[in-house]
């Protein structure tokens, strides 16, 4: 547990004057500023827990204190932030949902607010405000969180996932960019096995990255694990595509992948062994931040995951949303604090100090700083366009969280991929799991 | 709870009460009664109250932060046919057999050797605690280095030695998955077997070593029949421990590979994690839970009803 009380007691004690030189004047000027006409007045002496997950960035966490700072001091909000790991937030927020106590807000993953859907405070005002300023919401950041026409929570931001390659070994088996359909990836990933620098994709028990390449995959060839009804269709000819698609794919890839977890592809892309692979920016800002690898920053490059036979994009990203319970003393405040973190004053800068770890939900940043400081996170601005919710066509909610949770299109296509059950028996098995989650 | 109960049983006799207090004194059954309550409140407490619980919980639909339904043994029937249950039993049995068996047979044989007079005595016993003393999730760690796929050393200086030309697939091959999950396992439980079983061998009289070689006794007769014997009750006490920490196995499994490659190595308390608090279905969690509880029992039965032997306890021709 990361703890920030030593800047909150620090700012409670020396007040302004500490806020100011902690975030720098412009910042603490616009809050001042803003505190006067803001939609959302937060209450007299209010007092706002927020829980988030642990961060990637050191820069990024730096930068959201900044803006809490900035927040506390120009509206007397006594803020008090703590992080958990990605793993905890989840069960933590059920709690404080289900005992009425705890946090005020929570910055969770997913579709966490619509677990418990009664519990927390609509945010269609916020919402409203915020999509007419900036040019309106993603639709896969909308779903994520809207239950009927009512915002459970502010989809804050999507940790974008894309592919990252090595350009010189992409240019020497004779592509100029990594191909747009599913069979010239293919025959991308034939071609470097080729060469000896092979791709790698994680086949292993990878929350993020696994989910993220096989659900690409899957909803590429147009199956899903439920349709717009939540009726099982996991059991199609298109997911049979999917399945020897993968299989093929994973032919090629570099030894070891049943194993991967989350962090196995960012260890040997590094090292220099793994020459394509499907990830966040991580791996370009680790080799950025290396003074030894700077040959190695300058060859990694990321492109787009490919369209598959259904003919639009069909990636998985994770959407982060920002929820706050019902049983807050203070929900003016709560709202403001999310308004006030989405204004462009904040968010611009908090986006370039996240060096694209984080993609709007709001489409008018596609064009904030962070996109074009680096022309290599220009990829990462499109995340949250181009994903489907985690629930793909079906209804966001639990159900389709615990499907990923329990990895079930993972192990379907790991099965198959690794020998272990032929395509029939893969999909027969996935089927009745995803039965089980969506019984009624 | 004991006020209450006193309460209720003071409140309408009021001379009883006096009574109990009297018998305080004199009756020695009724002062340890009260001796024992604490101690029975603890256990009830902390024990008893979390085991019924989760066996509550495993016939309800409970999910994370909201009450569940009473659902019969509908979470055990679904498990019944649950082909990545069945995979979790078996691999948790395979892990615990070979596992215990090797810590076992590794752990006396270390036992034997730290007994014998050797230079350095108490440095060498220290140190066979050492992987019983770091935190498991760092030996885990450091074992997922070892058995990387792409980084480890095995492999590395296999291939430099010329003896492979491919790293071996050690935790993304079921069977190396389960090899290398064992041996980590192995790893950590030794000095815990071994240590035991040494304060065990040095209540072994001396004296009956030195009548027995007077006899001419060979040194396996010596350790067949004077060691083994009076080492059985050790042995069964620390075989059980050493059951039960192997069959409920968690941290090791899922810091090395969360059940992967494709559930390989699932056992069922990581399962149990991964549906009950990862997924958020408590209660079929806890039916993956409650399932373990047979198995255990029946490792504590062989133990208790071994000790009870006298044949155990002082050796095979006193029974």
């Amino acid at each position: 547990m990361n703890e920030f009380n030593l800047n909150r007691r620090r700012l409670l004690q020396g007040g302004a004057a500490t806020a100011a030189l902690l975030t720098g004047e412009p910042l603490f000027n616009f809050a001042k500023a803003w505190a006067q006409t803001a939609p959302f007045k937060p209450e007299q002496g209010a007092k706002l827990t927020v829980m988030r997950w642990k961060r990637f960035v050191e820069s990024e966490d730096k930068a959201f204190n900044e803006i809490v700072a900035a927040f506390q001091a120009a509206t007397s909000t006594e803020m008090n932030v703590f992080s958990e790991s990605f793993e905890d937030i989840q069960p933590k927020a059920s709690v404080a949902a289900n005992t009425g106590a705890g946090m005020d807000l929570v910055w969770g993953l997913h579709t966490l607010p619509q677990l418990f859907p009664d519990k927390v405070i609509y945010m269609n005002d916020v919402a409203d405000y915020l999509g007419k300023k900036y040019g309106g919401w993603t639709d896969a950041a909308a779903k994520t969180v809207k239950l009927g026409d009512n915002w459970l929570g502010i989809p804050i931001d999507t940790g974008g996932n894309y592919i990252n390659y090595r350009k010189s070994a992409v240019d020497k088996v004779g592509f100029k960019e990594i191909p747009k359909d599913f069979p010239g990836f293919l025959e991308l990933c034939k071609a470097l096995q080729k060469n000896n620098t092979p791709a790698g994709f994680a086949l292993g028990h990878a929350t993020g990255d696994a989910n993220t390449w096989l659900h690409w995959a899957l909803w590429g060839h147009g199956a899903y694990t439920v349709d717009q009804d939540d009726k099982v269709i996991i059991n199609s000819p298109e997911t049979e595509k999917a399945l020897d698609y993968v299989k093929a794919l994973s032919a090629t890839f570099i030894p070891g992948v049943t194993s991967w977890n989350d962090s196995s592809n960012n260890k040997a892309f590094l090292a220099g062994e793994l020459y394509l692979t499907g990830n966040g920016i991580s791996i370009y800002v680790a080799a950025k931040d290396d003074p030894t690898k700077q040959d190695l920053a300058a060859d990694i490059y990321h492109a787009l995951w490919p369209v598959g036979p259904v003919g639009k994009p069909s990636e998985l990203q994770t959407v982060n949303p920002m929820l706050a319970f019902k049983f807050t003393k203070y929900p003016n405040a709560a709202k403001a604090f999310i308004t006030f973190l989405l204004e462009k004053e904040q968010f611009d800068k908090w986006l370039l100090a996240s060096r694209g770890y984080l993609t709007q939900t709001l489409n008018a940043y596609e064009n904030s700083p962070v996109w074009t400081a680096d022309p290599k996170n220009a990829v990462f601005a499109l995340a949250s366009k181009r994903t489907l919710p985690a629930s793909g066509i079906g209804h966001p909610g639990e159900k389709a969280a615990q499907a990923i949770a329990d990895f079930i299109v993972v192990d379907m296509f790991a099965n198959y991929c690794s020998g272990q059950a032929d395509a029939k028996t893969a999909m027969a098995n996935a089927e009745r799991q995803l039965k089980r989650i969506y019984r009624t | 709870m004991a006020d209450l109960a006193i309460q209720s049983k003071t409140t309408p006799v009021p001379s009883r009460g006096v009574e109990a207090w009297s018998q305080l004194k004199v009756n020695r059954n009724w002062l340890g009664f009260w001796f024992m309550l604490p101690a029975m409140a603890f256990l009830i407490l902390f024990l008893a109250y979390p085991l019924g619980l989760g066996i509550w919980l495993s016939f309800t639909d409970t999910r994370i932060g909201r009450i569940g339904q009473f659902i019969g043994i509908e979470n055990y029937d679904w498990l019944r046919d649950d082909s990545i249950f069945w995979l979790s039993v078996f691999n948790t049995l395979l892990y615990t057999s070979i596992a215990s068996a090797i810590k076992f047979a590794i752990g006396l044989y270390l036992a034997l050797l730290l007994n014998e007079n050797i230079p350095f005595k108490a440095i060498v016993r220290a140190m066979v605690l050492i992987p019983f003393i770091v935190p498991t999730v760092l030996s885990a760690l450091a074992f997922w280095w070892i058995f990387d796929a792409q980084f480890s050393i095995i492999s590395w200086s296999l291939k430099h030695l010329g003896l492979i030309t491919q790293n071996i697939n050690f935790l993304g091959d079921p069977n190396w998955a389960r090899f290398s999950v064992i041996f980590a396992n192995i790893w950590r439980g030794i000095p815990f077997v071994a240590i035991t079983l040494l304060a065990g061998l040095q209540t072994v009289q001396p004296s009956l070593y030195e009548a027995a070689t007077i006899d001419g006794a060979t040194r396996w007769q010596l350790f067949r029949h004077i060691t083994y014997p009076l080492l059985t009750p050790i042995i069964a006490v620390v075989m059980t421990f050493s059951v039960l920490f192997t069959f409920t196995d968690f941290q090791l499994i899922w810091a090395m590979t969360r059940g992967g490659p494709v559930n390989a190595t699932h056992l069922m308390a990581t399962l149990s994690y991964q549906r009950a608090i990862i997924g958020g279905s408590l209660g079929e969690g806890a039916a993956i839970s409650s399932a373990m509880i047979p198995f255990l029992l029946a490792a504590i039965m062989v133990s208790w009803f071994g000790l009870q032997r006298r044949k155990w306890q002082h050796g095979e021709a006193n029974d």
